[in-house]
């Protein structure tokens, strides 16, 4: 167990040092004036070499790079030509954009991601493993065949086709929900949910196709299996067995699979914060990309990395829970 | 009344015809073996007793009642009253019979609550009892283990509790002790046939091993193809078998009393095996899977080493061949120059460092010894996206053979010698059955002219009347080229057909080893004593006899 936990903090470090290099190495390559975007349209080019300097924009790769880890590990201090800032480490740097710290940033946009993100979860495993349970028990009828077609078009459908069409439909034309605003749970927990509704539902669907149809195949493969032959001939009923049986053997692969899937999350949140303006950090690497702001993003990758690996790494230990059979190792 | 009473059954899948009208009773009490190889129908006919079939898309006709119950016009509801509560079934592999996610006893308690309105307490308690009944130590407590917990004997025993659990009139038992040590199967064939003299259980007994029904049954039905061939006492048709396939079929199975005619003893080792130990696992979990063994091969004859699973049998013929390095001991090839390189005149190491790690080495030629290995399972053995030919010229191609006609002749050769014909080459392995496979297996290993072959479990995968061609096919190469033969196998008759030495493997240690008619005739191990008393016997009589000494065995 302990060794267990070590490893894999030893993969954690080791996967963000990787996220980190190539990052740094993407936007070295990237081409666009930084200087330029950073200080603005009308800044002289006195100007913009003066800001180049101070974001080290001059300096080689590895230097840069040796400037961010230091700033990790033991903080900071920036110039921004007026004044000298103090960033406490962990420093992940100072935004280009607007000199604030990128860890104040990202702490400050984390809950409206975790809000959207935690929602969408719980809905995608209620949708997802509610119709793959439905139509491996009901194989080969018509609720099946049913389900089967709309998980299909859930996994075709983009989320922000999805998004759009809802947001048109259920907010435009049937008028059922205004057009979502985010609200912060510490405000007004209800209007919090209400105003989710619609970016949780938008997430949710079109990854709960891919969690429908896995918990449809792994209980049909369960279901082939001799124990359940045993509990068939010995009478137990079929909703006993699909129940119990078939869905406590697709359960392990499911807990891989929604592992898996935290990686997929940040893909479909950076669209659907995009698309209903909810204020997150989806939103916030889109803007950070568009302006090359190279310390937000790294901070960006760096915290989705962090959360992909810690998520397989409870998923492991769930797994472990989940069959007995597994040792960790 | 009888307690079973089939009526012209047929059952067909799709276009096949698994059980062609087929009639027989059980009576109250009774006990009937469905005797047949693989594809006679016999599991086909358990399965539809419980009325396994309804809703698969198997097609049955004629009448099925049991206990009472007409299976094939029962509704969902009476059937399951049915199952598990008249008529209860034991499958074959007690691992995958069980629900690897719930404690052994939870599943029984969740079988006897579809049956009894219980509260999940006397349900529990109704689980270990059957659990003590059938003989689990420490019942309380096992019942909480998960399968994976317990061995293939403690499994079995626990889908037998299972089944007692309601207290049904008929037990259909599937090949219950296919997957198990034969000491394991002698240990659950008596609890069977105690639990009989104490319930009065009908038994209804699917296998494909005389021996087995030899012990457990009073009559005996033999299948072929779906129908009936031959049916009466246990007693009558084993000893004076009316038909042809009977007698076929009772002349096919390896009988303890069989041994292999004695070669002429020239006895040219060729090789030697000297205090070989292979260790696997690194720190605490270290452990010598093979120790401290020293045999020696001699030319043209076969040395059969015998052991239960995890006795270190097979690491040792992996050893032999060198798919696997000896941790220590040295294995000397003393066979004659094989005619390809000269080397080297005394002995040359293969092996890495000779102080630590074992040695392999060669008297008189420096080429490799030749070597090869037929494999169990002929199925997972030969590559399903390939010829069967292209596999038989793998050894040739390895040995840089270019000339592709030469190799197709040889190949071409190669299966004809082992009775497959030449336009068999460009076939697929799924084409075969597995007899034929297995020809497919033994052409290849000795496509390389081998001195040694290795065969690790060659037949036990194969239907009795196959396993008997195919060791007839080995024993006449091994006369026509002289090869050495290693038989790795459980099956204590078939080692004692095919071999002159026999080697007992026990816990990775040899516990006896001599000349096969001493080692048989006079066991002085009393490991080998058990496993002889193990084995079934072909004939009633002699079975009660072995159940006698087996339950003397187990008081001393």
């Amino acid at each position: 167990m302990t060794s267990f936990v070590l490893r894999r903090l030893g993969g954690l470090v080791l996967t963000l040092f990787v996220i980190s290099v190539l990052v740094y190495a993407v936007f070295y390559l990237a081409p666009g004036n930084v200087a330029q975007l950073s200080c603005g349209p009308r800044c002289s080019p006195e100007q913009v070499r003066q800001v180049a300097a101070q974001l080290h924009l001059d300096d080689p790769l590895y230097v840069r790079y040796w400037h961010f880890l230091t700033g990790l590990f033991a903080g900071q201090d920036y110039s921004t030509g007026t004044a000298v800032l103090h960033c406490d480490a962990p420093c992940l740097g100072l935004s280009y954009q607007s000199d604030r710290e990128v860890t104040q940033l990202l702490l400050e946009k984390l809950p409206a991601s975790v809000s959207l993100a935690a929602g969408a979860v719980v809905l995608w495993l209620i949708i997802g493993v509610g119709t793959g349970v439905l139509s491996a028990w009901r194989r080969g009828g018509l609720t099946e065949r049913v389900l089967t077609t709309l998980t299909l078009a859930g996994t075709a459908v983009p989320v922000f086709v999805l998004g759009l069409v809802l947001m048109v439909l259920v907010c435009g034309q049937w008028e059922l929900l205004p057009f979502p605003q985010y609200v912060p749970f510490g405000e007004d927990p209800e209007q919090w949910a209400w105003n989710l509704l619609l970016p949780w539902v938008t997430l949710a669907l079109a990854e709960s196709a891919t969690f429908a149809r896995m918990t449809r195949s792994s209980m049909l493969e369960t279901l082939a299996e001799d124990h359940i032959r045993t509990f068939r001939a010995y009478g137990v009923p079929e909703r006993a067995i699909v129940g119990r049986h078939a869905l406590r053997g697709a359960l392990a692969p499911l807990i891989a699979l929604n592992a898996n899937h935290i990686g997929a999350l940040v893909g479909g949140s950076v669209l659907t914060e995009s698309l209903f303006g909810i204020p997150g950090i989806g939103r916030e690497l889109v803007h950070a990309v568009q302006v090359v702001d190279l310390p937000i993003v790294v901070g960006v990758m760096l915290a989705v990395g962090f959360a992909v690996v810690f998520a397989n790494a409870v998923a492991d230990l769930l797994y472990a829970v989940a069959d007995r059979r597994v040792v960790l190792s | 009344m009888s307690l079973v009473d089939v009526r012209d059954l047929t059952v067909d899948f799709g276009g096949l015809r698994a059980v062609d009208a087929l009639s027989f009773r059980l009576d109250e009490g009774g006990a009937l073996a469905l005797v047949g190889e693989s594809g006679s129908g016999k599991s086909t006919v358990a399965a539809a007793l419980l009325g396994l079939h309804h809703g698969t898309g198997a097609r049955l006709s004629g009448s099925v009642e049991v206990a009472g119950v007409d299976v094939g016009a029962a509704g969902e509801r009476e059937l399951r009253r049915l199952r598990g509560g008249l008529a209860a079934m034991v499958f074959q592999d007690p691992l995958s019979s069980l629900d690897p996610y719930y404690a052994v006893g939870a599943q029984i308690a969740e079988v006897y609550r579809v049956h009894h309105k219980a509260d999940r307490r006397a349900a529990r308690a109704r689980a270990v009892e059957v659990l003590d009944r059938v003989g689990i130590p420490d019942a309380a407590r096992r019942a909480r283990s998960r399968p994976h917990e317990f061995s293939g004997g403690m499994r079995q025993r626990a889908l037998i509790a299972m089944a007692l659990a309601c207290e049904p009139r008929l037990l259909v038992a599937d090949e219950p002790t296919t997957a198990l040590d034969v000491t394991v199967q002698a240990q659950i064939l008596d609890l069977l046939h105690q639990l009989r003299q104490e319930t009065g259980l009908g038994l209804l007994l699917v296998t494909h091993d005389v021996g087995v029904a030899a012990e457990s049954a009073d009559e005996i039905l033999v299948m072929r193809e779906g129908r009936a061939v031959e049916r009466g006492p246990i007693r009558e048709v084993l000893s004076t078998p009316r038909e042809t396939y009977t007698r076929e079929l009772l002349r096919s199975v390896p009988r303890l009393e069989d041994a292999r005619e004695r070669r002429v003893a020239e006895a040219e080792p060729v090789l030697r095996l000297e205090g070989l130990r292979k260790e696997f696992g690194r720190g605490r979990h270290r452990f010598a899977a093979v120790e401290d063994v020293s045999l020696t091969l001699y030319r043209g004859q076969t040395l059969g080493v015998v052991g239960e699973s995890g006795s270190g049998k097979s690491t040792l013929g992996r050893m032999i061949v060198g798919l696997l390095e000896p941790t220590a001991g040295r294995l000397e090839f003393t066979g004659q120059e094989s005619g390809r390189g000269s080397g080297a005149q005394d002995g040359r190491r293969l092996g890495k460092d000779p102080g630590a790690g074992g040695a392999r080495t060669r008297k008189q030629t420096g080429g490799r010894p030749r070597l090869q290995m037929v494999f169990q399972d002929p199925v997972s053995s030969l590559n399903p996206r390939r010829g069967i030919g292209e596999s038989i010229a793998d050894p040739l191609r390895a040995q840089g053979r270019r000339d592709e006609e030469g190799i197709r002749e040889r190949v071409t050769s190669l299966l004809e010698r082992v009775g497959l014909r030449a336009d068999h080459y460009d076939r697929y392995p799924h084409e075969f059955s597995g007899g034929q496979r297995q020809r497919v297996g033994i052409a290849r290993a000795l496509a390389a002219e081998p001195e040694i072959i290795v065969c690790d479990e060659p037949v036990s995968a194969l239907d009795v009347t196959t396993q008997a061609q195919v060791t007839a096919l080995l024993a006449e190469l091994q006369r026509e080229l002289g090869i050495a033969l290693v038989f790795v196998a459980h099956d204590l008759a078939v080692v004692r057909q095919v071999s002159d030495q026999v080697a007992v493997m026990r816990g990775g240690r040899i516990v006896e080893y001599g000349p096969a008619e001493q080692v048989y005739g006079a066991p002085q191990d009393p490991y080998t004593k058990e496993l002889l008393a193990a084995v079934p016997a072909l004939d009633p009589d002699a079975a009660a006899e072995r159940r006698a000494v087996r339950r003397e065995l187990a008081l001393t």
